[in-house]
């Protein structure tokens, strides 16, 4: 069989993607027997040029990680896309838009006031901001345009797989190799993940879920065999895909929910507020806004990795 | 022309439903902006439903339920009491005003009360003008 050609590219993304591929260890040899790498902003030389030379089809997977933000992360997306045969949204943000999709409770003006003006770090009185061309004695400058709105890289372009996590586990990282060298791949769409919730999955004791209180995490020092949720502790689990193998939660950490939504499910947020509603047994008024004060974010925490693919994807502004 | 609303109306079998029926047995003349959808308890709405009615092209979404304590399935409408604000306080993060949704109790014989609580919304919305998707790019 001849070798595999494969591209991995990052967007906005914090790099942890392209890490976790080096985290499969020895066995990153086996992926330099089985495909030749063409582009890797991270770790190899080659230029968009590259890329842009080939004939299509030619790349016979990407590992696309990172949200689309920009005008040059869409350029790359699409060529990318034209050029392979199986494109992965690999990690969290190119799945659902990740962190950098919390950006969509803002807008690029916005964005770019905190970044180049308010952050403590900025000395720019003069309010500099970039710009998409600036003229300078040697000639023009350019920049990509930053866009309002964080996207998902199949809101961009098609997709085959999704490889979710922030960042995806080593063993959902060989399953993927090992498909490609086996030519063993999913039915185009799926996510290689589990199919069921993480709640599935917790190895912890579950018993009756009813909370009077909600607990931040730093607020309290969980019991390690007890349900989270049970101790009050907002874990994104029943709403959140398994296949994770509960990292999180053996770390005694709750759930945030960085796989996303399990099979038939639109809306991860919307489902586990219904959730935590659920199980916080009071009553009377004053004892329902305790509850709402108690929980300090809802958008931020139920949507911390899916606001690009949530029903309302941003907001309104 | 003036902007006529268009309101998702969740209405529970047991209480509400039948007091729009009561309502409009009566001849009360009330608003006609809302689109009742009848559920078996308020209980069943799932906030994907307000988003969905939003995502689709409602101005508004009422949710009408029993009077707390006189749920049919006892517990029904408490979880309602409880997702409802938490619900309001997430849209609000999602620059989706307070007024576009709306909790409230009628029973089977408050036709006047549920009349008067669509015309309260329609005007609430109205004011507010049409709700936009904002898609961004």
């Amino acid at each position: 069989m001849p070798k595999l050609k494969m591209a991995l590219y990052w967007a906005a993304s914090c790099g942890g993607c392209d890490v976790a591929v080096l985290d499969i260890n020895e066995k990153i040899l086996d992926v330099a027997e089985l495909a030749d790498i063409v582009l890797w902003p991270i770790a190899m030389d080659f230029k968009y040029h590259h890329v842009e030379a080939m004939d299509e089809g030619s790349i016979d997977v990407c590992l696309f990680n990172g949200s689309v933000r920009n005008t040059e992360q869409e350029k790359i997306a699409k060529l990318l896309r034209q050029k392979s045969k199986v494109m992965v949204a690999f990690g969290s943000c190119a799945c659902f838009g990740g962190i950098p999709a919390l950006a969509n409770f803002i807008n690029r003006d916005l964005a770019f006031e905190r970044a180049y003006v308010e952050a403590p770090t900025n000395a720019n009185a003069e309010r500099v901001f970039p710009q998409t061309l600036t003229k300078v004695a040697e000639g023009e400058l350019e920049l990509p345009e930053f866009w309002d709105t964080v996207l998902a890289l199949d809101q961009v372009v098609a997709v085959e797989y999704y490889v979710p996590g922030c960042p995806p586990p080593v063993d959902l990282i060989l399953k993927v190799v090992n498909a490609l060298a086996t030519n063993s791949l999913p039915p185009p769409g799926s996510v290689i993940a589990a199919e069921k919730t993480l709640c599935d999955e917790c190895p912890r004791t579950k018993e009756e879920k009813k909370i009077t209180k909600i607990y931040r995490p730093h607020e309290i020092i969980p019991d390690p065999e007890k349900c989270l949720l049970e101790q009050g502790i907002i874990c994104m689990g029943p709403a959140t895909r398994g296949g994770c193998g509960a990292r999180c939660i053996e770390a005694n950490m709750p759930c945030r929910g960085c796989f996303g939504p399990p099979a038939g499910v639109q809306d991860q947020g919307a489902k586990m507020l219904s959730a935590l509603a659920s199980i916080y047994e009071v009553k009377d008024e004053a004892e329902i806004a305790r509850m709402i004060e108690e929980v300090k974010d809802p958008a931020g925490t139920f949507y911390r990795f899916g606001m690009s693919t949530s029903m309302l994807k941003r907001k309104r502004m | 022309m003036s902007f006529e609303p268009k309101i998702v109306g969740f209405c529970c079998n047991w209480c509400s439903y039948r007091g729009a029926d009561m309502a409009g047995t009566a001849r009360i003349k009330s608003a006609p902006n809302v689109r009742i959808v009848r559920v078996m308890c308020s209980g069943r709405v799932d906030p994907v439903f307000v988003l969905k009615a939003f995502e689709q092209g409602a101005d508004g979404v009422l949710i009408l339920g029993c009077h707390p304590g006189d749920c049919h399935y006892v517990e029904g409408n408490y979880k309602t009491a409880r997702r409802v604000p938490l619900l309001k306080k997430m849209l609000d993060q999602l620059g989706i005003e307070d007024e576009r949704v709306r909790l409230d109790w009628v029973s089977a014989s408050e036709g006047a009360r549920f009349a008067s609580i669509v015309n309260e919304m329609t005007a609430k919305v109205k004011e507010l003008g049409p709700f936009r998707a904002n898609e961004g790019g």
